[in-house]
């Protein structure tokens, strides 16, 4: 004991320096992460200047995209209503499903049950987003086409004032709705993940307090988990949404990448992710095109951060409230 | 970096002299990057061409543009396009353009009852197919063409290259020389507006949309739809006759076209003749007329290597489907590599 003690003071001199050095190297990871991403908007934003300033605000509510050589036209409106669509009706789906998984696992489900059936929603974001596309195109969107579209979407269109959704001139089944199916089911599991986690973190005193006063499940879940878990659970929504509107390959194979704006959801459309991809490597260097597509890839990164921030909005009233 | 690989590569013949010198050695390794069209065939001539020749072919097909901005960067030894090269854009980037093989877009189709070849359809009457014109299979137009077929009342679901992509170029241009509409609507490019139908990634993609959308219409290079025995349709020629899309239509286009156009973008689409497919063009590789010192060797190797594929290349290249330039060309092209000069001014190309 007194041996250490003794050599403290010295030992603590050492430390000293280690101790700056890897408060600099923190500070140097931090300022290096803002950097890189001041860097990404910033080479985005001057790659992307040429096209703003041919098309002008046009630019954004275009539904042009034309690269034919000599009267080149390009617009982002499909694009950006493309992805922002089919991302929130994946979360539509995504959330729910979600939800279930997450109550069953952790309030429902016999514990034997419990380890496999979670490790099979964690599997499944494990799944490289290429395999999604392909088994998307290959499975999914027949299915689509034969059992959803074919069969209920005439008597679905036939209703009044919505009809028009469902109504569709094309067939083939890739749309804007198998677009949102496959990404339901990629983000599924961050979303059921970041449930589960948070449901099972819940002080068992609380909910047994409320069991105790005579409360049923469902009144637990609604009244004690939620409430406790609001923040957390909005987090795991905003980081699959993030992961929607990014998402390319799978996208790109069932989207049915048509620049046109889709006014049913049996209509092909097309992403920002995806129209990039697809036309990237046939962009010669420092034409209008490539300029374009980096602009879209700067109005992605605008979209994400508003995302961003109208989460951070929500959460903040209604920590406050 | 030279220098220090051969020292190793001495150090390592010194020590171990009993091993023989590896084969690799002594191969000229090439880079080449740009059109996915061909491939294929250049996959095909590299591997034979390492015995042959002595040189090692690395070909990434990362798509016509890509291909077009490395070579102009000099990444590369030599870039592939699948549209040719304006003479100014050439003359701007310092680039020499000659074609290697060509290649051609079919039509495929998916008509429940209809089997392969056996839909005839005119050029009109495609290009109002995919401008969303003629929406029904059964429609008179189509009908009249063949009245020895039952069409079935489905709608048409044209399906069309969804990436930017040569093959887009080509359908397109053909679409644009046939129809005044097309020309003044999508116009002709690598990706277009389409007015109608559905998107796919690649030839695999419109390929397996269409065999699963009865009522499925869509373009593919012809060896892709070869390959998988897709069903694909007669189409009317300039001269006015039905043609199959077949070897000998092909072979009579390459004859029919003009290749003493400059730079040799010979525009072999809706060509004259009796027999000739109306849809074929050639692919292109662009090198440098100016390689620097330190490129001489890949420059003279490329050179070398495509002399031998047009020499001995031919039958391998028509078992992938690929249409082989006539003889006249290859010897053409051969003196035009004359314009590709040393620093000091001496062609690089002798022989």
């Amino acid at each position: 004991m007194s041996h250490a003690a003794l050599a403290a003071p010295s030992r603590r001199r050492a430390g000293d320096g280690g101790d700056r050095l890897f408060a600099g190297l923190c500070l140097g990871a931090g300022i290096l992460v803002l950097l890189l991403l001041g860097a990404i908007i910033l080479t985005l934003f001057i790659g992307g200047l040429p096209a703003f300033r041919a098309f002008g605000a046009g630019f954004l509510w275009s539904t042009a995209w034309s690269p034919v050589e000599g009267r080149e036209q390009y617009g982002a409106l499909v694009p950006i209503f493309g992805t922002v669509v089919s991302a929130v009706l994946a979360i539509l789906v995504a959330v729910p499903l979600a939800f279930g998984v997450a109550f069953f696992l952790t309030e429902l489900a016999p514990p034997w049950l419990r380890r496999p059936v979670g490790t099979a929603i964690e599997l499944l974001a494990a799944i490289p987003s290429i395999i999604y596309g392909m088994w998307g195109l290959f499975v999914l969107v027949p299915l689509v086409q034969q059992y959803i579209q074919l069969t209920i979407g005439d008597t679905l269109g036939a209703i009044p004032l919505v009809g028009f959704l469902f109504a569709s001139n094309s067939f083939a089944g890739t749309s804007l709705f198998s677009a949102a199916l496959v990404l339901a089911i990629m983000i599924l599991p961050f979303i059921a993940a970041t449930m589960r986690d948070v449901f099972g973190q819940v002080p068992a005193v609380y909910k047994e307090s409320a069991y105790g006063l005579g409360c049923t499940r469902w009144e637990v879940m609604r009244n004690v988990v939620l409430p406790y878990t609001r923040v957390s659970v909005v987090g795991g929504i905003m980081l699959g949404l993030g992961r929607a509107l990014g998402e390319t390959m799978a996208v790109t194979f069932v989207i049915g990448n048509a620049n046109r704006l889709p006014t049913s959801l049996f209509d092909p459309s097309t992403t920002i992710a995806s129209i990039v991809a697809m036309e990237f490597p046939e962009s010669l260097m420092g034409s209008l095109k490539q300029s374009s597509l980096l602009a879209l890839g700067f109005l992605l990164f605008v979209i994400s951060f508003i995302v961003l921030a109208i989460s951070r909005l929500l959460l903040r009233s209604r920590l406050k409230g | 970096m030279q220098r220090r690989h051969l020292l190793i590569a001495s150090g390592l013949a010194a020590a171990t002299p009993l091993l023989g010198r590896p084969a690799l050695a002594q191969q000229t390794p090439i880079t080449g990057a740009g059109a996915s069209f061909p491939r294929p065939v250049y996959e095909r001539w590299g591997q034979a061409a390492r015995e042959a020749v002595g040189v090692q072919l690395n070909y990434q097909s990362i798509g016509s543009g890509g291909g077009i901005n490395q070579i102009t960067n000099r990444t590369v030894d030599f870039g592939a396009s699948d549209a040719p090269l304006a003479a100014a854009q050439l003359a701007e980037r310092k680039l020499l353009q000659f074609p290697t093989v060509m290649g051609s877009v079919v039509l495929i189709v998916n008509l429940p009852g209809v089997a392969d070849n056996a839909l005839r359809l005119t050029p009109d009457l495609v290009a109002d197919l995919f401008l969303g014109k003629v929406t029904r299979w059964n429609d008179a137009r189509i009908a009249e063409q063949n009245k020895d077929l039952k069409l079935p009342n489905l709608p048409v679901a044209p399906v069309y290259r969804a990436d930017a992509s040569g093959t887009t170029f080509v359908f397109t241009s053909y679409l644009s020389r046939v129809s005044e509409a097309w020309k003044a609507g999508p116009g002709a490019a690598t990706s277009v507006q389409w007015p109608g139908g559905q998107g796919a990634r690649g030839n695999e993609g419109v390929a397996n949309t269409v065999r699963q959308t009865p009522g499925g219409l869509g373009y593919t290079e012809n060896a892709y739809a070869t390959v998988n025995r897709l069903v694909t349709t007669q189409l009317r020629n300039k001269a006015g006759k039905f043609i199959k899309p077949e070897m000998p239509s092909f072979l009579a286009a390459a004859k029919a076209a003009d290749w003493s156009a400059p730079n040799f973008a010979a525009d072999l689409i809706n060509l004259d003749g009796e027999d000739t497919w109306p849809i074929v063009a050639p692919t292109f590789i662009l090198l440098p007329v100016n390689p620097t010192a330190d490129r001489l060797a890949g420059s003279l190797a490329t050179m070398k290597f495509f002399d031998w594929a047009y020499g001995h290349g031919a039958e391998a290249a028509r078992r992938l489907e690929y249409i082989p330039l006539p003889d006249s060309v290859h010897a053409a092209i051969r003196s035009a590599w004359s314009a590709v000069k040393t620093p000091d001014g001496k062609p690089v190309w002798t022989a």
